[in-house]
């Protein structure tokens, strides 16, 4: 079978600094796939590469057999908001904007009517158990709260593949355990793929299996049978 | 701690008495509780008596017979299955943990292999509990939490000794 999503000797530096030295990665449909490394490793390089955020200076990533950078910008762009979701560690909601508006920001970049956009908001707030907040603004709700909204707002559009990049780095114990328990089943009845980006031991658990990038190289590919 | 098969690890650097043994024990792995004599000789007649180390000289003198002891070829792999197997996670793991590091740089085996494959045993026991509190009810949770943050300590551990593995070798090969 081939994987969903697929990287392979992928480079990228930042000026003289290089991120990643030849990363690779493969992640199945469905699949929870926890990047894990130090600070400064390169997991995150990782992910942007993968989520087509950050272009690679070689090497591919293929997502359905077709290569991320060999798509015009325009493509790649639909690509991120309708096929792809992104989570954060903070800073991703849109201040001006309501909870539900925000959730329904994804839908209504890609034309559907406001009414059906903000139905589909409210059941994603309702699974999140953040129906509370819908009417509140970003400011007005706690980290832990904003993070389930960023969460919905990600899985809206019923993504393949959710980005999640320290998505509990900002949260208590508690909280992030909240979040990713939601998360996590919310992306399994959905059949979405995750890439979680973390350094915690206790959110990559949630995963099916472990990516441990150092050096901007990737060890431990073998797969969970 | 697997105290004979340390003494093996310390033996695959050369034949040595058995008071060697203890010195080099105590000076990489005793800080908090040296090996007694009595621990020291009783292990020897087992590893002896099990074929995994041997008699390689005995000295004559005005105390008791010293005796020199050498790992045998059964000892050697003894120390290379030890090595290759991930220990079973569980707390206080890491004066085993860390005997293991020293022993696989001294050996000159290195040790970032060992310490990943401990990694990857100690997050396939946290997914295991993670689902495990997952299904069960707050009395599971906490009994698993308690666990799961005890774990996550040694992992740090693991990752903290990945990263100073160089310095570490420079210290136990000088």
């Amino acid at each position: 079978m081939t994987a969903l999503l697929a990287a392979r000797d992928l480079h990228k530096s930042f000026g003289a600094t290089p991120a990643l030295a030849g990363a690779g990665l493969e992640v199945d449909a469905g699949e929870i796939v926890a990047v894990m490394g130090p600070s400064g490793s390169g997991k995150s390089t990782l992910l942007h590469c993968l989520g087509g955020i950050l272009r690679p200076d070689s090497g591919a990533v293929t997502f359905e057999g077709r290569e991320l950078s060999a798509l015009a910008d325009a493509e790649r762009s639909a690509l991120r908001r309708s096929r792809f979701g992104f989570v954060f560690q903070f800073g991703q909601l849109v201040p001006e904007l309501t909870c539900r508006e925000n959730v329904a920001l994804p839908l209504r970049l890609d034309g559907m009517p406001r009414r059906r956009a903000e139905r589909r908001a409210d059941e994603l707030l309702e699974r999140l158990g953040v129906t509370a907040v819908a009417s509140q603004r970003p400011g007005r709700v706690s980290g832990g709260e904003g993070q389930r909204v960023a969460v919905a707002r990600a899985l809206v559009t019923d993504p393949c593949v959710l980005y999640a990049d320290e998505p509990t780095g900002a949260l208590d114990s508690l909280n992030g355990e909240r979040v990713m328990e939601l998360l996590t089943t919310a992306a399994r009845e959905r059949g979405t793929a995750v890439v979680l980006v973390t350094h915690e031991a206790r959110v990559a658990a949630y995963s099916d299996r472990e990516v441990v990038v150092r050096d901007g190289r990737t060890r431990g590919l073998e797969r969970v049978p | 701690m697997a105290i004979g098969t340390t003494f093996l690890g310390l033996l695959e650097r050369g034949p040595r008495h058995g008071y060697d043994i203890k010195r080099a024990y105590d000076e990489h792995f005793g800080a908090d509780r040296p090996v007694s004599y009595g621990q020291v000789y009783a292990t020897l007649a087992r590893l002896l008596k099990h074929g995994l180390v041997e008699v390689d000289g005995i000295e004559p003198g005005a105390g008791p017979e010293r005796k020199r002891y050498a790992i045998t070829a059964a000892g050697v792999t003894d120390v290379e299955r030890w090595l290759g197997e991930p220990e079973r996670p569980e707390p206080y793991l890491q004066s085993t943990l860390y005997a293991k590091v020293v022993l696989a740089l001294m050996t000159g085996r290195g040790a970032k292999a060992l310490l990943d494959v401990q990694r990857a045993e100690h997050l396939r026991l946290m997914r295991d509990l993670t689902q495990r509190k997952r299904d069960g009810d707050i009395a599971d949770q906490l009994v698993c939490d308690h666990a799961l943050f005890h774990l996550e300590a040694d992992l740090r551990w693991l990752e903290l000794t990945a990263a100073r593995l160089d310095q570490l070798a420079a210290t136990v090969s000088s």
